[in-house]
Formats: structure tokens, sequence, C-alpha cells
């Protein structure tokens, strides 16, 4: 190993757990019902155009003010199962908050519309599972992948009355929200109990270290089941394009997260010391760079090849990693990784970059940033099983047509594997239930 | 700078702003801090016969806006739980140490003459400035025959006021009890039982809400409620619409009124003002708030005072009476429209979903490429009511314009569309 092991004194699971408390703390009751006055309650609503999963804001935001808090649940798990790890994960600066009417006053403030959502997810208390499912169909669907998109398509087709039974590859469920979000906006073991909550619906059965082209094919899927649902998510990670990246010291950024969202203890991480640099533009690389701070690493340096506004993670996001006082060092690409001659990492070789004529060109400008280590965070690829039949596929991603079938007969898809949307995990959740609804339909024109 | 002070039925006060007979007045401690803070006078809580009242726990509730203000407030409290003797001892008191403020008691004692002979002479060797009849209270007392049970019946009103006035020199108020059907009929009986003024309005009678939980109406008292006196600035449009009733009715009219009645601030005192009241006075804003308040109601009044030109209180009071009128006097020619700014519009489709839902269809929605909508008035359908302007949020968006430009004065008494129309000497009463 070239970087050090960080150990942090009295590293137990609180001390991890207090490092990484919630970005954006719960509103207290009162905080809730002063946020929800504020909502206009507007027709035809921007907010609810802007959702991807198309929830009833200013319903559920009502219902809140009114003290229905149940009533205000039911509305958001109608459209949204996943509501409680969306409203912590939402982008909702650039979606219903960004939409909201109230930006355009003088006070230029939208109503919180997530942290609301939270507030009702979080508060809602059922005594059974809020939704019953129709009378039983007969027929059974397979979901691969247990991200929010495979789970939100699972709970809308049992809804409908369909068994499921979803295959994941992982040991545990969840997806990127078990995996791969940070750990700061999902905390106290979120994405669990909301799967909990999901399963208790009733009709599915989960199978976990099932992966696709390994455990299961598509094949025995196919012909098993009444139609499937990939949910696969992406599991390769782009590479620089310069030498020596499998060299140790080079790292991942979706695998360190990973890792550190199933760390027990501070002590099964290791985490440089002095010095880091994350390369990337998107919410993956805030996400590392800020963990990497709250880890206790001194120096986190986030590195883009672009300027600021062309950056993929919002200007919310690009504020929380100036919070976490993480440098971010634009117009630079990686040019070389530096090594000592026992072949440790020292540092990364950066290439200035300007736009001309709306071309990314190099400057005759170079410079080094010592580290300890590099995380790559400049997106990921879906690594689709050879062994599985193809999909058309127009470039990296599952093609869909209407209705999110794929090219294979019975075979639908959705979430980030496909190459609809922006890979948000809201979308993934429509991009579920949308599926489901379709299974569902195209299962009772063949039951005629 | 406008000068606030008043006199008002040969009280003086160096500002219109009084405390109303409730708690904040119920005793020396409370009246020496408001008059410390700067009211212009109170009205001391209802005095009545030995024994004094008693009352019971709990004794208030409310009803809040969307923010988790008070707006409406109500309480089951008596009259003063205190000896007379204690409380016309410190009155005397207190008025020798504030002889500037104005210190008017309130009463309330049985139907009886003797009764009220006695309580007023007792009452004018304190020295106070004036005297107010309780006529309003509407919990607990009108249950043994007085309060509200008085204010009710015009008769008994008259001769009170005619007893109050026989047996002392002091200036009489008779407080009005909005509990009635017609405010009009008790302001006459009190005028022509020689009352000086009268001042309203009392406490409605209210439940401001249920528990539940518990089936029970607010306050609750061991399981059980009763219905109580309602005040706080919900109650403020309905003492707005009494006050002028009495101050435009040609036998009252001139009549001196205290204005009472959700005032919380400078704008409401000089909205009650501009209809004719001489002085006003404030309880609830002073139980939320304390008695500070007086301080930015103050310069409120006198800052705007300034900016009107207005130098004393009697150069705006009862301006808006003049244009407050029947609904047959007003202007059938008289036309606006709504019109939406555009560039203020946030969008939020409010006036449009009102308009479609419950009124007259005359705002258009039109989807727009960027998936916002734009909305239009539908000039023909518009009918001015207001409604839009109202539900919009954002200020002055939604303006009303004018639209009838040339068309001459006329009321529903001159409408050829009036079956019954009056073609006399009314048709140019108000003209």
């Amino acid at each position: 190993m070239n970087i050090q092991n960080k150990v942090v004194e009295a590293s137990q699971v609180s001390v991890l757990d207090e490092m990484f408390s919630d970005i954006k703390p719960a509103l207290t009751e009162r905080q809730a019902s002063y946020e929800s006055s504020r909502c206009y309650y507007c027709y035809d609503a921007p907010c609810v155009k802007a959702c991807p999963s198309d929830i009833n804001i200013p319903s559920f935001i009502a219902s809140i003010h009114n003290g229905d808090i149940e009533g205000a649940a039911e509305t958001i798990y109608s459209e949204n199962i996943l509501g409680g790890s969306c409203s912590r994960v939402c982008p909702t600066e650039i979606l219903c908050e960004q939409a909201c009417v109230r930006n355009k006053e003088a006070e230029c403030s939208p109503v919180l519309i997530g942290l609301l959502q939270r507030h009702a997810t979080d508060n809602a208390q059922f005594a059974d599972h809020p939704f019953e499912r129709a009378p039983s169909t007969g027929k059974t669907i397979a979901v691969v992948g247990a991200g929010p998109a495979g789970l939100s398509c699972a709970h809308r087709l049992a809804l409908l009355g369909h068994n499921v039974e979803i295959f994941e590859a992982q040991s545990k469920a969840g997806g990127l929200n078990e995996y791969g979000i940070a750990k700061y906006k999902l905390t106290d073991n979120f994405a669990q109990k909301e799967i909990d909550f999901i399963l208790e619906v009733g009709g599915i059965t989960l199978h976990t270290n099932k992966a696709l082209g390994k455990d299961i094919h598509l094949e025995e899927l196919t012909e098993k089941f009444d139609a499937v649902f990939l949910g696969i998510g992406l599991q390769g990670v782009r590479d620089l394009g310069i030498e020596n990246e499998d060299k140790p010291g080079i790292y991942n950024a979706v695998d360190f997260i990973s890792e550190l969202r199933q760390a027990e203890t501070a002590d099964q991480l290791v985490v440089p010391e002095k010095s880091a640099v994350v390369i990337g533009a998107g919410n993956t690389a805030i996400d590392m760079a800020c963990q990497l701070k709250r880890l206790g690493t001194e120096e986190v340096t986030l590195v883009y090849r672009r300027g600021t506004e062309d950056m993929s993670a919002t200007k919310h996001e690009q504020q929380i990693a100036k919070d976490h006082e993480v440098r971010i060092k634009t117009w630079s690409r990686p040019e070389a990784l530096l090594f000592d001659e026992d072949d440790k990492l020292t540092g990364i070789r950066f290439q200035k970059t300007e736009t001309v004529d709306g071309k990314l060109i190099d400057t005759d400008e170079q410079f080094d940033v010592p580290c300890e280590a590099v995380f790559k965070a400049v997106g990921q690829t879906l690594t689709y099983p050879a062994s599985e039949p193809t999909t058309p596929d127009s470039g990296s991603k599952i093609t869909t047509a209407e209705n999110f079938k794929t090219s294979i007969e019975k075979v639908y898809a959705g979430g980030d594997c496909t190459g609809v949307g922006e890979d948000l995990t809201v979308e993934a959740v429509q991009q579920g239930k949308l599926a489901a609804i379709a299974i569902d339909e195209q299962l009772k024109t063949e039951g005629n | 700078m406008a000068d606030l002070s008043i006199d008002f039925v040969g009280i003086k006060s160096p500002n219109p702003f009084w405390l109303a007979s409730a708690p904040p007045t119920d005793k020396a401690y409370n009246v020496e801090r408001a008059f410390e803070a700067g009211w212009g006078g109170v009205v001391w809580k209802t005095l009545g016969e030995d024994p004094a009242a008693v009352n019971v726990s709990s004794r208030y509730s409310a009803i809040y806006d969307s923010y988790g203000e008070v707006s409406g407030f109500n309480n089951i409290e008596l009259i003063t739980d205190r000896s007379l003797e204690v409380n016309l001892r410190e009155i005397e008191a207190v008025k020798k140490s504030w002889p500037d403020r104005a210190l008017v008691v309130s009463l309330m004692v049985p139907c009886e003459e003797q009764a009220w002979k006695t309580i007023v002479k007792e009452v004018e060797k304190t020295g106070a400035d004036g005297l107010e009849l309780n006529f309003g209270c509407p919990h607990g007392m009108p249950e043994r025959g007085m309060g509200a049970a008085v204010g009710q019946v015009p008769e008994y009103v008259e001769q009170v006021a005619r007893w109050c006035k026989m047996y002392c020199k002091m200036p009489v108020i008779v407080k009005l009890t909005p509990n009635i059907t017609d405010i009009r009929f008790p302001a006459r009986a009190a005028k022509r039982g020689g009352a000086d003024a009268v001042s309203l309005i009392n406490t409605i009678n209210s439940i401001t809400g249920i528990d539940l939980d518990n089936m029970v109406a607010r306050p609750i008292v061991d399981g059980k409620s009763t219905h109580g006196g309602y005040c706080g600035p919900a109650v403020k449009p309905i003492a707005l619409s009494m006050t002028s009733e009495i101050a435009r009715d040609p036998e009252t009219m001139g009549l001196p009124i205290s204005g009472i009645g959700g005032i919380s601030n400078w704008r409401d005192a000089a909205e009650f003002i501009s209809l004719g009241a001489g002085c006003v006075q404030v309880c609830t804003a002073a139980m939320i708030y304390g008695f500070r308040i007086v301080e930015e109601m103050k310069t409120g009044l006198a800052n705007w005072m300034d900016s009107k030109g207005f130098e004393t209180i009697e150069d705006f009071r009862g301006l808006a009476v003049p244009n407050t009128t029947d609904w047959k006097y007003l202007n059938m020619n008289y036309k606006v429209v709504a019109s939406i700014d555009e560039d203020k519009c946030i969008g939020c489709g409010r006036c449009y979903i009102g308009c479609e839902d419950t009124s007259h269809q005359a705002i258009d929605l039109k989807p727009q490429a960027d998936g916002t909508n734009k909305f239009e008035i539908i000039e023909e359908e518009c009918v001015g009511c207001n409604l839009c302007q109202i539900t919009c949020p954002v200020d002055d968006c939604i303006t009303m314009e004018r639209r009838d430009v040339g068309q001459p004065y006329m009321n529903w008494t001159q409408d050829p569309r009036n079956p019954h129309r009056e073609v006399t000497e009314e048709s140019t009463h108000e003209a």
C-alpha cells in the first residue's frame, strides 16, 4: 500500500457515524409546520412538473400542514415508494425546489420540499403497509437488480397483484442507496429500513448474491417468468486514459464509497493522511472529496478539466464541497501519475486547459499536485455480461423503446443501465414504476 | 409631528390607545406597568358587587393563522375576582399617580336602580375619569342576568344608562355586545338613556375549537367547556362594520364611539378612527405581546398622520363614514376588471383555479413551450370581483383597472333593470 493507514482513534461505530452525521438534518415538527405553511398550493404546480416521479407535492405539503402526516406519506409513496431515500438524495435544487414559484419572489427562497418530504416519510406511522395489493393475477415477474429501479418496479408489480422475484448481485439489496450514496446523505442504515418497508407489501421474494451472467441468465428467466425487468445499474468505472492507472494508490471513488458505506468501524478503511486528489466533476466526485475530508485527510483537491459551470455536480453540491474545505481546481486534465523509485505514488501532473471556439485544448502550462492517493470519479459505465443476449445498443447503455421494452421479448429495463434520463435515483424509481405498469398492461392484454 | 392627544367625552388622554376592560387592567400593578409603557388610558377591569366573582381554571383558548400566530382569542373569565374595596382603593391611588392618563372604570351590577346608584357613587369618589357599563360580557355573567343579558335588551340598556347619569357626574360609556341582530338598537337606547358614548364591540359568543381526542371544546375545565367571548384580529371586520352602522345611523350619528375589536397595530386603530371612533381600546394584542406594543402603535400612527398631513386625530376621524353606504347607493355603472402583470406573475395558478372552479371562468391558462403556464384575463367574462387579486400571493401582481370611463353615476334606485325602482327623491339621496 502506498498510502498510510489512517487509523481513527477510538474507531468505533459511533465515531464513524458521528463523522458522517446527517448533512441536512430533519425538520422539527414546528419547523415543518412553518415550512409547510409557505407552500402556495399551486394549481398545475411547477414543482410537480419538475418531479421525475410525479409526486403531488402541494397535496402532501397541505396534509403536513393539516397535521395528517400519514396522508402526506401516502401521497408521496403512491407515486414514489422510495420517497424516503429520494427526500435525502434528490438534487432538489435542480428539480422541485428549483421550480418552486417562491424562487421568483423578492424572497427568492423555495419551499424546502425535500425536507418536508423527509418529514412526512420519517414520521408517518402506519399500523400496516399503507397500500393493499390487488387480487392475485397468478403471474410472476423477475426483477434483476434490487436498486431503486428494481425495488420500485417490484413494489408496483406487487401492488398490481403480481408476484415478484428479485435477483440481486450483491449481498444486500438497495443498489446505490446501500453502496453508492455518500454516507452523510443516508444515515442510520436508512436504505435497509426502506427496503424492509417496501417488502412489507408482500408478494416479493428477494434473492441476493445472484449476478446476471453468472448465477442467473436471461434465457432461464424469460422462460420461467412472465416478464423480466432489468435494473442492473452501472458496474464499470471509466478510466482517466493515462498510464499506470492500475498501480497502487489509484482508486475508483465508487469502490471507496462502497467500502465506507459497508465499514462498521473507521479502522476498516484506508484513508490518505495528508493529501488526496479526486478527479471528476459529478456528485460522486464531490461525495468522495467530502467524505475524505470527514475521514481526516488534510488536503483534498478536486480537479476537473473544464470550469465549474460545466460540472455536472449541482451548485448546491459544489457548495457542500466548499463547506468541507475541498480545494476545487478547474481547467486541468490529468497528464501523468508520479511515482518515486519504490513505485510509490507521490503525486499527479496536470495539464492546464482552455476552450477555443468551444473546443477544449491544452495550454502550455503544467503543474503537479503531490498526493498519497488519486480517486477516479469520471463516470460509470454499464458492463453488460457477455454471456447474455445483447440488446440493440446505441452506445454504452441498454436501449429501451416505448414502455421500457428492450429488444428482447418479455424483457424490460429501467434505471441507470438504460440511456433514459440523467441517472438520478428519482428517475430510476419512476422508470421502475412505469415499467411495472407497462408490464401489467402487457400481461393483461395477453390474458385477454 | 402629529398630535395624538384626544378629548373623548371630556376625558383627556395623551394618545387614543386605551387598554380595554380585561385581565390587563385587573389591578394597580398591571395598570401602572401599562402607563409606564405609554398607554393613553385604561378601562379598569369590570367591578361588581361583593362578594367578588370566582373564576375557573383554565380560561383562554385561541385559533392560529398558518404561521402559528394568534388570530382569534377566546376567554371564559368573569369580571374582577377581587373585592370592590381593594379595587376602588387602587383606582384612586393610580389616578393620583397618573393624572394625565385616562382612567375609566367598568361596572356590572344587577339590573336594579339601588345597585347602580351605590356603585357609581363609590367609583366617583375615587376621582376616576368615567364609567363604562359592561353590557356585553357574553359568558357566565348573563346566566346571572348581567352583562350581555342586559345589552341584548335595549330597554334595559336605556334604563341603566339613565340611572348612571342620574347618580353621578362622570361621563358614561355604554359597552355594547355584538351578540345581537342589529347593533343600532342598543346604541340608540344608550343614547336615549343619556349615555355620553358607546364602546364596541365586546366579545362574541364563541367556541374556538374542539379537542377531537377528548371530544370537548376549548378551553377545557375538567373535561367540560362552555362558550367564551371571542376577540383578537379575527373579530376586527365585525367590529368595524358595527362601528360604521352606529356612525352613520341618523339616530346615533355623532354619538362618540370608543372602538374595540382586534386592534393590534396603528393601522387597525386608524381604521376605527376613520369610521368615527374617538379612541380605541386594545386587549388581545397586549395579552399576546405585552404592553410594549403601544410604542410602535404611537409612532406608526403619528408617522402615518404626518405623511397624510393630519395634525390631530380629529383631522381624520370619521372620514370613511360618508363612504360607507347602503348597497343600493353603489354606482351600478362602475366597472373594474382584473389585470395580471406578467412580469410579476410567479405562475402559482391560484387566480386561475379559483376563478375557473368557483367564479366566472374569466382567466385563461395558456401552457407555454417551456412547461410553464401563462395566465390572461378574459375581460368580457371578468366581473371585477377581486377574487384573483385576493388569492394572488404577489404584491401588486393583479390589479383592478377601471373600464367605465365616461359613464355617469347611477345607483340601483335609478337603474332601469330594477323592477322596484324608487323613482322619487330617494334616487338623489346619495349622489
